[in-house]
């Protein structure tokens, strides 16, 4: 060993969990190191929800430019289609993401975060190895994330490919095939075939974006029958062969699907391999079949001083929540008491159009024995959405009966993701639908689908 | 349906008669077989006795407190099918014919409740509205993040804070109206004293009842002296420091108390009078070549005594093991009767909350008792210089009627020699 570092946090991974954990850390006057094999931000930055939304803009972007060409729409015409330079628009991609890593980067020095390059592997549950260097630390936060999952007869390498270097590809496929219809999947496919590649999507449910409610997900169903996006439910990937996708469909029968590339996009599993963590007796959880770490409300694991926190301890696997654990489990080992305990944890999907969710949806509600009210406000009514050209979706809005407390909220339509704040400050402050009601909503927005919801819900909306 | 008469069995070696200390069940109840319905208590063991049959329980006969004979009938149970007759033994005096129940001890009216003390007017002031009746969803409490916050960095639990916003959301305030109701009802300066009034009725029962006769009895019968003496504990707390330091980990943790029974176990068999027991109804004192030790012992319920059964053969650390098990069984209420009775010399002690002279009362019909007190480090003058010393005094009390006290004097003095020259404990006579 040529060095040997101690501190009083040590955070591995550099994702959205643990770089924010690190950061708050070094705020609250702890002594932090953390330790990233990769680039500064994590999948979320360099390899997920950034540059794929960097992809989606492009492609929204090139998509609006086309529907310009000949006729043209609102008075704009094109006299020739528009080109695409893929190898240009990844560069472009890249510069956002190149931004927010320096970004990252300034925060972690300006908190006096030590950050150490490579990948690490602990010796015990206090010691890590990186490279030459020995941490060793008084807390632990473990913050590794996830991988994509791979299907072992659809190994990963040349034409089968994850989110990841489908976010880097220099060339367009002519033809896509997508394995998975949950939110990667379909985003990257809607972003794909707005930039004209041939997309087919198979799914081994029996509806897409399973995780969501059919009525939210009808209005991305449209855009997919619009145009001309095949989709598969009920048919199970088999594997590759020379240009294609080999399928079992629904009816049992194999079928070949034409490819020059195949995405597969079958879900995110923690990563918990190649570190160490088996060196540092720390317990997994039973109930998950072993597959996340155990924590308990404080992101406590089973060894003294070591926290886990985002996609290593459980569902959602998403940005958002690892952030929040990861600013409170610094506040804890500065000495704050704090539990992980939201109402709820908003999820977006950036399809064509946008889906929201943030705490139950009526059925859900329903599950759980509440007796509820349910509306929602088309934004086919609302004056913003129109003005904007678009017209499909809604915003529905999900309360208890006795009391009119807000219990979820759900929205599908064109730029419902910014609306997600609204939704998840409402319920976590306990509002109910007066709260809402009562509130000015400014004009024209939006956001005011979501006020006529309440006032529906409440049996006197205006503007339906 | 027919009818089981369920009798008081015989619980304990030729007892007549068993003290009914709980029902578990009451009237109306569905038991199962094996189920436990009452616990009673003989001379010294609690037992508990278990359904021997399940059906629905029709009659409890007796209350907590009131002595029942064996055999007299405890439960009449409604069972399906045709029933069985009550078995006619003990006092019972069955027809033999199960629609006939045998006579029922009578019937008590149920122990009055304690009365409630009047709450003092102050609780008026901190009553709040009750907590909504918060269905799944809520089983969190509604409140804001900084409200919930504010409530973790105070300690609050917001589960016990009643909310007065809309779905009973928790405030900023109600949070304020929860912490100063919270400090209102401790005894802060400042807040004016308030008179309390209302008595409570505790029933004297169980082992409380057991207790409350011995100690009559003994102290009636016995004429008492005690007898108290210093003893400079220096060297033996050094000895029993340094065993404890070097002790395997097997071994148990030695307090003081074996070495003042292999002390005693060393002295007694010069006084066999004092090792003795007196039966004074007969006229005779039986002295024991084995020394029992009764071990006065605190549980939850009361005071008991467990018996460390021939205590002369025992080394110290098996003297420590054996006290270790039989307090734990003591205090969980699983110590038999043979543990429980037997003893020919009794020791109590009350460890550091020991004070400095106790007068304790003999176990009857033993006829003495010995309670070391305290250990404290004291100025002692020795060999004409001040010296800090552990000194810990020795209570005891004899039955004057079979212990006189200058035999009572020579036996503490031996018991003290052995104690400060602790070589002695092992040399043998």
């Amino acid at each position: 060993m040529t060095e040997k570092l101690q501190c009083q946090v040590l955070v591995v991974g550099a994702g959205p969990g643990g770089y924010v954990a690190a950061i708050r850390a070094g705020q609250l006057g702890l002594d932090a190191i953390i330790v990233e094999e990769s680039r500064l931000g994590g999948t979320c930055l360099i390899r997920g929800c950034i540059p794929s939304k960097a992809l989606i803009h492009v492609a929204s972007e090139f998509r609006a430019m086309e529907e310009k060409v000949g006729k043209g729409h609102a008075g704009i015409s094109l006299k020739a289609a528009p080109a695409l330079d893929m190898a240009e628009t990844v560069r472009w991609k890249e510069g956002v993401v190149d931004t927010l890593n320096s970004g990252v980067g300034a925060l972690l020095k300006r908190a006096k975060v030590r950050v150490v390059e490579g990948r690490a592997k602990f010796s015990d549950a206090k010691t890590c190895i990186v490279g030459k260097t020995e941490i060793v630390a008084e807390n632990v936060i473990l913050a590794a994330g996830s991988l994509p999952v791979e299907l072992p007869f659809l190994k990963f390498g040349g034409d089968v490919i994850s989110s990841t270097e489908a976010l880097s590809l220099k060339e367009l496929p002519k033809r896509l095939a997508i394995v998975g219809a949950g939110y990667i999947g379909l985003e990257l496919g809607i972003a794909f075939r707005k930039f004209g590649v041939d997309v087919t999507v198979v799914e081994a449910e029996k509806q897409i974006l399973p995780l969501f409610d059919a009525e939210l997900v009808a209005p991305v169903k449209k855009w997919l029958d619009a145009n001309k996006v095949s989709v598969l439910l009920g048919a199970r990937a088999k594997g590759a062969e020379k240009g294609a996708l080999v399928v079992e469909t629904a009816e049992g029968k194999p079928q070949s699907i034409p490819a020059d590339k195949i995405l597969v996009t079958v879900g995110r599993r923690p990563n918990t391999e190649g570190w160490g963590l088996e060196n540092m007796a720390v317990d997994m959880a039973k109930e998950t079949g072993g597959r996340f770490i155990k924590t308990d409300d404080r992101c406590r694991t089973s060894m003294r001083g070591v926290y886990a926190i985002g996609d290593l301890v459980g569902e959602p696997m998403l940005a958002h929540k690892a952030s929040a654990q990861g600013e409170m489990v610094a506040e804890i080992i500065a000495g704050s008491d704090r539990r992980f305990e939201p109402r709820s944890i908003p999820a977006i999907c950036f399809t064509e159009p946008e889906i929201v969710s943030v705490g139950l949806s009526p059925s859900e509600a329903k599950t759980r024995g509440q007796e509820i009210l349910s509306a929602s406000f088309p934004f086919a009514a609302n004056g913003r959405s129109l003005s904007m050209g678009a017209r499909e979706g809604f915003v529905r809005i999900v309360a208890r009966k006795s009391d009119h407390l807000v219990l979820g909220v759900q929205a599908v339509g064109a730029h419902v993701s910014e609306l997600s704040a609204e939704f998840a400050h409402a319920i976590e402050m306990g509002a109910v639908l007066e709260d809402v009601a009562g509130t000015i909503h400014a004009h024209p927005t939006l956001s005011e689908a979501f006020h006529e919801s309440a006032l529906r819900a409440l049996g006197h909306a205006i503007h339906i | 349906m027919g009818r089981y008469v369920f009798k008081l069995p015989d619980v304990g070696e030729g007892t007549a008669e068993a003290e009914l200390v709980a029902w578990h069940v009451k009237v109306g109840d569905a038991v199962e077989e094996d189920q436990p319905l009452a616990d009673v208590m003989t001379e010294k063991a609690t037992v508990e006795i278990t359904s021997p049959v399940a059906g629905k329980v029709m009659e409890l006969n007796g209350a907590p407190g009131e002595m029942s004979p064996i055999g007299s009938t405890l439960v009449v149970f409604e069972v399906e099918g045709a029933g069985e007759p009550a078995k006619t033994n003990g006092h019972g005096k069955s027809s033999g014919n199960g629609q006939e129940k045998a006579p029922p001890i009578a019937v008590a009216a149920p122990p009055p409740k304690a009365k409630e003390a009047q709450r003092p007017a102050l609780h008026a002031v901190a009553a709040a509205p009750a907590v909504a009746n918060r269905t799944e969803e809520s089983d969190k409490p509604l409140a804001s993040p900084a409200v919930r916050a504010r409530a973790r960095e105070l300690g609050v639990e917001l589960q016990f804070v009643p909310g007065t916003g809309p779905a009973a959301r928790i405030t900023h305030e109600d949070l304020d109206a929860f912490i100063t109701g919270a400090r209102a009802k401790g005894p802060s300066p400042g807040v004016a004293r308030i008179a309390r009034s209302g008595t409570e009725e505790v029933k004297v029962i169980g082992l409380r009842r057991k207790i409350a006769e011995k100690m009559q009895e003994a102290k009636r019968r016995i004429p008492h002296f005690a007898y108290v003496e210093e003893v400079d504990v220096t060297e033996l707390e050094d000895l029993r420091k340094h065993l404890n330091e070097t002790k395997t980990a097997d071994q148990p943790r030695l307090t003081l108390l074996p070495f003042i029974i292999r002390a005693l176990c060393e002295v007694l068999p010069r006084f066999p009078q004092i090792n003795a027991t007196f039966d004074d109804e007969a006229g005779i004192v039986t002295r024991h070549a084995a020394v029992h030790a009764g071990i006065a012992t605190q549980t939850a319920g009361g005071l008991i005594v467990p018996v460390l059964r021939n205590a002369e053969a025992k080394d110290l650390w098996e003297c420590a093991a054996e006290i270790t098990r039989l307090a734990a069984a003591a205090r969980d209420g699983k110590a038999s009767r043979d543990e429980l009775s037997g003893s020919t010399i009794t020791i109590t002690s009350l460890g550091p909350l020991g004070g400095l002279v106790t007068t304790p009362i003999i176990n009857h019909p033993e006829v003495a008792i010995i309670g070391p007190n305290k250990i404290v480090e004291r100025p002692i003058v020795r060999d004409g210089a001040i010296a800090v010393r552990k000194m810990m005094n020795v209570s005891s009390s004899y039955d004057h009627r079979v212990v006189d006290g200058y035999d009572a004097a020579d036996f503490i003095q031996r018991v003290k020699a052995v104690l400060e020259h602790p070589a002695l404990l092992f040399m043998g006579r």
